[in-house]
């Protein structure tokens, strides 16, 4: 049965602000209720999944993904206890976050095969590439590792300077060249300095620019391939940042920098607000690509590796995902 | 993967065509379409809801206009709708009687607000204002420095100073534009979350502070479902009384826009859409909700044909398709009635999807003109009924109409080939409807 059947139909329309007020704390023990000895989940408890899947931006494709396999597995265990169910549902969408790969640890303690470990970070206008580099250069500093940076943004007013502020903020050397030089020549200088200089993990820095953009993305497509030159298979990792608060764009976002820049891992930032990133589920699953770290704040430790089951879990609660 | 609304609605339609009206069968499978299609695009999930039952409600009953099909026409009741939803004229900005004008800008991180700031800076520039910007976002890194340059670029004084405190680089940049007489102030501010109260409540008291004649609230149009959230926020604590939509210049559908004037009801008054400080521009609903809807022109291309199409006409067409009785003089007026709703090019771009099919290829006016030519020089008897037109009648209307046997001859094989296509898919269209009428009964039924 699709679920799309039941949109909009049968049900009377609900005050806006009342929808939008719904709490989602105690979803899960309504579904539990709702389902203990049958074989067939409820239209109500679906609807109201629905809604809290959508409503966290997962997309109506992967939200038919996750009820269809929700579905399939209660038809076959049939009686389940509410707490497995509340176990099945989590695990069926967790299952469609993809898990981090052993090459490219998101761990700042872990050993790094390469040397340096070169990280390219990449993403459209306003998502938080380069507070993500600066809150990430201080974790892989902490975790005793030489850390450099390179200022591949320098087009936008400015960009330079912040970047500067937060490699002072972290204690490590950045490499730049300036507001308005070529991004290409950049990239190439950090990783031949850090190459020299022996540091272990570069973060570079690019514009942020929109994924249509052509001429941007052969731009983009340039710095990677001018790092290859400096160090086999560099970069190692190309790190993706979404804000969470995107919606549908997102899945564009990761399609056409993939293309372009082969992305690696994801980023998502700006979770300390009431946006739930749901969409990174889609984007995972589609393009399998691990999601690694998670941005919850300003601040310089406002960072966390990314964790599947707490993400999972945050879209059924009002409180803010990857809080402690 | 990104297939338009108004294809969807085409498959969605495809057994329903030449139906008279809009029934609540053919209706149901297209509401649903429109419901998806609404949340692909980003309209928040209750807000999407609350269109597709005002839609819904609009489309029963309502007759079909022969001429497009009821996908292009369910495409034109929502796009009303959307349209309606996001206001029915573009709102200017307030300016204050006694200057300068303080415009406050505002919003969440990221949204786009300093490079917005320095384009209103631009833009007011240009119609004559001497405007000043105040650098009050003293949290991010580098922020200042941004301005600043912005403000160098686009030559406009940036009032900034180097203690971290928002609340008086605000007010002391209103009595700096007050003694250098600059009409308008444009404070930028710090990005901050919704859910932050000791951030939230710096901009609430900076707003009384300097007694804002306008309160701009700057959102990233790629923004999912938590715009509503945020706006309600936002308003709650600043009751802005402006919207503006940024980096429209991507390829969002940029639902927000409709989420947000649903829930806070205030004007979307400017779109950016570039890096360049040019790229600013006021809103136009319409345009907004052409493109949330990812229609072609869709809308242009129904109103015309309603206005230029005689449905009475049209159902005499069907019957003559049905009865084998369609003749040239039929097809003569077909092409008239073409050409009344514009150019060739025109009415095939605004097809979703004609045009890429065509490619290419070249589709003009002109190429109608000998095929005009030739059945204007046909009697009437001739244009009635075509296999009278023997190898001599064939030669005197070559000459007739300066064309040669050979284009004639391709003529009438056209005309017989589209003869014999056009009732197979009468036919067709016969027993398609009944299946799926049988198969909408059924699934009504699940529905329910």
């Amino acid at each position: 049965m699709g679920l799309l059947d039941k949109l909009g139909f049968g049900k009377k329309e609900e005050k806006l602000q009342e929808g939008l007020e719904k709490t989602r704390t105690g979803f899960l023990d309504k579904m539990g209720k709702a389902l203990v000895g049958k074989d067939k989940v409820d239209d109500e408890v679906l609807d109201d999944l629905e809604e809290i899947l959508i409503t966290s931006d997962v997309g109506v494709k992967t939200t038919l993904e996750v009820i269809r396999r929700i579905e399939n597995r209660v038809a076959r265990d049939r009686f389940i206890s509410s707490s497995e169910l509340q176990k099945i549902l989590k695990e069926e969408i967790t299952g469609l976050l993809k898990e981090h790969e052993p090459d490219r640890p998101a761990e700042f303690e872990a050993e790094l095969k390469q040397k340096p470990h070169v990280i390219l970070v990449v993403g459209v206008n306003g998502v938080g590439k380069t507070t993500t580099i600066g809150k990430l250069s201080n974790m892989y500093k902490l975790a005793g590792k030489r850390v450099m940076l390179g200022a591949g943004d320098t087009f936008r007013a400015g960009a330079v300077e912040q970047l500067k502020i937060w490699s002072e903020r972290a204690d490590v050397p950045l490499i730049q060249q300036g507001h308005g030089a070529d991004p290409a020549a950049v990239a190439y200088d950090t990783v031949a300095s850090a190459k020299s200089r022996g540091a272990d993990v570069v973060l570079v820095d690019t514009a942020g620019r929109l994924h249509n953009r052509k001429a941007l993305m052969a731009e983009l497509g340039k710095i990677k391939r001018v790092m290859g030159k400096v160090v086999d298979g560099a970069p190692h990792e190309v790190l993706l940042v979404l804000d969470a608060s995107t919606g549908q764009n997102a899945l564009q976002q990761a399609l056409a920098f993939t293309e372009v820049v082969d992305v690696t891992g994801l980023a998502l930032t700006k979770l300390d607000g009431t946006a739930k990133g749901g969409i990174v589920i889609g984007i995972s699953h589609e393009m399998s690509v691990p999601v690694k770290y998670i941005g919850v704040g300003e601040k310089i430790e406002d960072l966390q590796v990314f964790d599947r089951a707490r993400f999972v879990q945050a879209l059924f609660e009002k409180t803010v995902a990857g809080s402690s | 993967m990104f297939e338009d609304l108004s294809s969807k609605l085409e498959n969605a339609f495809k057994s329903v065509t030449g139906q008279a009206r809009l029934s609540d069968i053919n209706v149901a499978e297209t509401v649903r379409e429109i419901r998806r299609a609404l949340l692909d695009a980003d309209v928040n999930y209750e807000v999407a809801r609350s269109i597709t039952s005002k839609v819904k409600e609009k489309a029963l009953g309502q007759g079909v206009v022969a001429s497009v099909t009821p996908g292009q026409q369910f495409t034109k009741i929502v796009y009303d709708e959307l349209a309606w939803v996001l206001g029915e004229e573009k709102e200017e900005i307030t300016f204050s009687d006694k200057p300068p004008t303080v415009i406050l800008i505002a919003g969440l991180q990221g949204s786009g607000k300093t490079t917005f700031s320095a384009k209103l800076a631009k833009w007011l520039k240009e119609q004559g204002k001497t405007p000043m910007l105040a650098a009050a976002d003293v949290y991010r890194p580098a922020a200042v420095d941004q301005l600043k340059t912005l403000g160098g670029q686009i030559d406009i004084p940036v009032y900034a100073i180097k203690e971290k405190d928002a609340g008086r680089v605000a007010t002391e940049a209103v009595a700096e534009a007050k003694k250098n007489a600059r009409d308008v102030l444009i404070i930028d501010t710090a990005g901050r979350m919704h859910v932050d109260e000791y951030m939230m409540n710096e901009v609430a008291d900076i707003k009384k502070s300097v007694n804002a004649t306008e309160v701009l609230f700057v959102v990233d149009s790629m923004t999912g479902q938590d715009a509503v959230n945020t706006a309600k926020e936002f308003n709650e604590q600043i009751d802005f009384d402006g919207v503006v939509l940024t980096k429209l210049d991507g390829d969002t559908r940029g639902g927000a826009a409709i989420s947000i004037k649903t829930v806070v009801n205030k004007s979307i008054k400017f779109i950016s859409t570039g890096e360049d400080m040019d790229s600013i521009s006021p809103f136009y609903p319409d345009r907004m909700a052409q493109r949330i809807l990812g229609m072609g022109d869709v809308v242009s291309l129904v109103e015309r044909a309603q206005q230029q199409y005689d449905e009475v006409q049209a159902r005499k067409l069907q019957s003559k398709i049905s009865s084998d009785t369609f003749n040239l003089e039929d097809f003569y007026g077909q092409l008239q009635q073409v050409k009344k709703m514009g150019s060739m090019k025109d009415l095939v771009g605004m097809i979703p999807g004609m045009s890429k099919q065509l490619g290419d290829t070249e589709i003009d006016d002109e190429s109608l003109k000998p095929i005009e030519a030739v059945i204007n020089s046909m009697t009437i008897e001739e244009r009635r009924r075509p296999q009278l037109i023997n190898g001599s009648r064939r030669k005197r209307i070559a000459k007739g109409s300066g064309t040669s046997v050979k284009e004639v001859n391709d003529l009438l094989k056209q005309f017989n080939q589209m003869k014999k296509m056009m009732k197979t898919m009468t036919k067709m269209n016969k027993m398609g409807r009944a299946m799926e009428g049988l198969k909408n009964m059924t699934g009504q039924q699940k529905i329910n």
